[in-house]
């Protein structure tokens, strides 16, 4: 087989009841992290951070439009890399991650595109604007919701997993979309704030607290899909001895 | 401190709406994304458990 450059753990993750244990292990330390992040990332941004010089205070937002679009993208990403794993290798694990990870990128578009509008009114005078940043942000909340659609429409687990990785996989289009559109279209929105290759063009002051953030906001959604996911590990292998054993314990 | 007063804080420069606002929007996403799976799968694992207590007296 091809699978033998592979690392041992890619093949524990496949196993429902190995996945289910580690993310039990690793939910507490989620959540101290995630929380303690969350909490400083805001006091900093909200409280300390300088005020931007042409916007104001209205420049705070960016510490939650910022994380939740750029989580939205990469959740999104995540969801077509396990629908092809998941469509490859035939591994179940994958198609519970694509298919708990939908609801919450699903939430992160919302979050971007509304801390977007709200930001947007006081910055450009109108809530909403065809530019093709904002609408191809708007394209990524309707293919979340495709899949989601899709997945609950087809009954077998395995077709509706196999449908939404190849849904998945073709809107993945989208992604290079959002990211170049500030630069290949003329567009009120921003460039990036941070980039691979270039330091930040606003003061440490401001992008250190936006880090954090950042950060938070993995590991907090991090944590939400851990919560998911172990939830469709038990409802789909509730027939395995390990969950009845589980059950028996915990009753 | 960016801001003279709490008073000063809570008005943001004339932003507190918006930037008040996004941030309750936020805190609801995060409380909904976390809450809703843990109540789900407090009541995944009861469903489970009785099913398998019934399988168990008709076995």
């Amino acid at each position: 087989m091809a699978t033998k450059w592979l690392p041992r753990w890619f093949f524990q993750l496949a196993s429902p009841r190995w996945c289910y244990q580690f993310t039990g292990k690793l939910i507490p330390w989620f959540a101290v992290i995630s929380i303690t992040l969350m909490v400083i990332g805001t006091i900093w941004g909200l409280a300390f951070a300088p005020a931007d010089y042409q916007q104001g205070n209205s420049f705070r937002i960016i510490y939650l439009h910022v994380p939740s679009a750029i989580l939205a993208q990469s959740f999104y990403m995540l969801m077509a890399l396990a629908g092809a794993i998941g469509l490859i290798w035939k591994m179940k694990v994958a198609d519970m991650v694509a298919k708990s990870v939908a609801p919450i990128g699903a939430a992160l578009a919302v979050l971007a595109l509304l801390t977007g509008a709200i930001w947007g009114k006081p910055t450009w005078g109108s809530w909403w604007v065809w530019d093709a940043r904002l609408t191809s942000m708007l394209v990524l909340l309707f293919l979340y919701l495709g899949v989601i659609a899709l997945n609950s429409a087809i009954e077998s687990e395995t077709t509706a997993a196999q449908a939404t990785a190849v849904l998945a996989l073709v809107g993945l289009v989208n992604i290079p979309i959002i990211k170049y559109s500030v630069e290949w279209w003329n567009t009120l929105h921003q460039p990036a704030t941070f980039k691979l290759t270039e330091k930040p063009a606003m003061p440490a002051e401001m992008w250190l607290p936006l880090l954090v953030m950042l950060i938070g906001f993995y590991t907090i959604f991090g944590l939400a899909l851990m919560l998911r996911l172990r939830n469709e590990i038990l409802v789909r292998e509730r027939r395995a001895s390990w969950v009845k054993e589980l059950l028996t314990v915990k009753a | 401190m960016a801001f003279e007063s709490f008073a000063d804080f809570l008005e943001m420069g004339g932003h507190g709406l918006y930037v008040w606002l996004c941030y309750g929007l936020g805190l609801l996403t995060i409380v909904l994304s976390l809450l809703l799976p843990l109540q789900q799968g407090k009541s995944i694992k009861r469903d489970l458990v009785r099913r398998l207590r019934r399988e168990e007296r008709s076995a």
